[in-house]
């Protein structure tokens, strides 16, 4: 088998594969500029802004690594990946929670039967007569909404009771149901829309190209606006939430990236949108991600706690990486699914 | 064969506790030792054994309830792997004491994993210790005695739960301690204490 017709057989088609391959060269770059400025004199930059940075570096090209490596696979593999970073980033959220011991059981059953089974759903879809996505929409917000409180009444522990099935629920929400939709975007079939005979005729290309521009626009939303912030960022949105975040980087950032989806659009077409399309995607990406933040700064400061990261030492905080994808990945999948599908 | 069963034990061990293991003011080293730890769960004594280097596994021995790793097939396996020294909690013999027994257990290879507070205590706030961690380094003041401090885990696995929950926990491990000359029992149980009790800060 050539090189060309495995490709053919994977998720990646060309304008894809250029993206991926531009978004690796970029990170390693940036990887070893992080390590040449670590070693320059500690007066010269502030020390902490290249710690960060190299960390959110190396965090992120490992999983566009890892990433590259599953799409060149069948899409369970991508799917099974996303599952094992659920998995992770539930148990970050679920470990910074205070649950009592009336939540064990419902606990279990929210990590090895919820969490599997709704990304399990996710690689059934489009592939039998049932309508998998019909359950796959619901599962966690009715079902598993309506199962964690009844499961923890039937403890008989009612201490702060809707506070403790509140956390569970908004966990699985944010970090299994939401994410979830980030590797459903394998499984749409989709159809692009002609301009010049105002119809829609079915799209040649890979969902692989969706899954990216998704991950790739989330990231670099989160790169301006952190850039905007510093830069020219004056007006604080929530100093009790988040001191860093400003009215100036969320809006900056929102735009730039938008400007950057049409960008990507006309020079590499990963995804069926036409490139105005494209552009509103990206901000609504942006707008979405933005938002996530903001949400889960808020739960960090309510619990008292930097990062994901130094909740338990030693440990790496997925959660700190992943909270914009999660946000984003829902509202996306279901836009382009109404128009494209 | 049992060697690929107790890779598979500590491998599992350490994905459903979660466990990171920091060595504070102190390195894994093969010389004997005692590890005193705080008790929070069924689990502590086999989520600190896997947490050790593997050439220090082979060398040590957690002291675990007799009542709880022979009751039924599958803890009498898993505790065959992990090799623990069973300790009857319900008849202590006054002339084959526990420390008497793992004194001799340990002989002059083995380093032994021990939790003085005796039981798990369901509200996670540390008990006082008894007075075994006294005597055995009484007995054998060669011995370091390292503290060790289990966090999350009784939330991994509570008391009278038999399904984990795969929550994060974290082991610190500090810097030895001994029996100071002419230091009082309840000084120097006090102290051990402590020394747990301090690592939870860091």
């Amino acid at each position: 088998m050539n090189i060309a017709s495995f490709f053919q057989s994977t998720l990646l088609d060309t304008p894809t594969i250029v993206l991926l391959v531009g978004v690796l060269v970029t990170l390693v770059v940036f990887t070893v500029l992080g390590q040449y400025l670590k070693r320059q004199p500690a007066i010269s930059i502030d020390q902490s802004i290249i710690r960060t940075f190299n960390s959110r570096v190396i965090a992120w090209l490992t999983i566009f690594v890892v990433l590259t490596i599953t799409m060149t696979l069948p899409k369970q593999v991508t799917v099974f990946f996303f599952w094992t970073i659920s998995f992770w980033a539930l148990r970050e959220f679920i470990t910074m929670t205070p649950t009592r011991r009336g939540d064990h059981r419902t606990l279990f059953w929210v990590f090895f039967l919820f969490t599997p089974f709704q990304y399990v759903m996710v690689s059934l879809l489009n592939s039998s007569s049932f309508d998998w996505y019909a359950l796959y929409t619901i599962l966690i917000p009715v079902y598993a909404s309506l199962f964690i409180p009844a499961r923890i009444a039937f403890t008989g522990d009612s201490k702060r009771f809707l506070e403790r099935t509140a956390k569970i629920q908004f966990g699985l929400l944010i970090c299994v149901y939401s994410l979830s939709h980030a590797p459903a975007l394998l499984y749409l079939d989709l159809q692009k829309y002609n301009p010049s005979t105002s119809t829609f005729e079915p799209w040649a290309g890979k969902t692989g190209g969706l899954l990216l521009f998704l991950i790739v626009m989330v990231q670099i939303s989160d790169m301006i606006q952190f850039m905007w912030d510093r830069l020219i960022g004056k007006h604080v949105i929530a100093p009790t939430v988040n001191n860093t975040r400003t009215w100036e980087g969320l809006i900056g950032a929102s735009f730039c990236t938008g400007i950057i989806g049409m960008m990507i659009q006309l020079v590499l077409p990963v995804t069926p949108f036409t490139w105005y399309g494209s552009g509103v995607m990206a901000l609504l990406i942006s707008v979405m991600g933005s938002s996530g933040k903001m949400t889960m700064s808020a739960i960090k400061r309510d619990r008292g706690i930097e990062d994901y990261g130094t909740l338990v030492q030693g440990h790496v905080g997925v959660l700190d990486r992943i909270d914009s994808v999660c946000f984003a990945a829902p509202i996306f999948f279901h836009v382009t699914r109404i128009f494209l599908s | 064969m049992k060697q690929v069963s107790i890779a598979i034990l500590t491998t599992l061990a350490k994905f459903f506790s979660g466990a990171t293991v920091r060595w504070v003011d102190c390195k894994p080293d093969e010389c004997q030792r005692i590890y005193f730890a705080n008790h929070t769960s069924h689990l502590d004594a086999l989520v600190l054994w896997s947490s050790l280097p593997m050439n220090l596994r082979a060398l040590t021995r957690p002291a675990a309830a007799k009542d709880y790793w022979t009751g039924g097939p599958i803890r009498r396996y898993v505790s065959s792997l992990f090799n623990p020294l069973l300790i009857d909690r319900k008849q202590v013999k006054v002339h084959d004491s526990p420390v008497d027994m793992m004194i001799r257990e340990i002989g002059t290879t083995y380093s032994l994993i021990i939790f003085p507070e005796g039981s798990r205590n369901p509200s996670g706030e540390m008990q006082d210790f008894k007075s075994g961690l006294y005597y055995l380094a009484k007995k054998r003041p060669d011995l370091e005695l390292l503290p060790v401090y289990i966090d999350n885990l009784n939330r991994v696995m509570p008391k009278g739960e038999y399904l984990p929950v795969p929550l994060l926990s974290s082991i610190t491990i500090g810097a030895p301690i001994w029996l100071e000359p002419g230091e009082g029992k309840q000084q120097f149980l006090t102290r051990a204490r402590q020394a747990v009790l301090k690592l939870k800060e860091i």
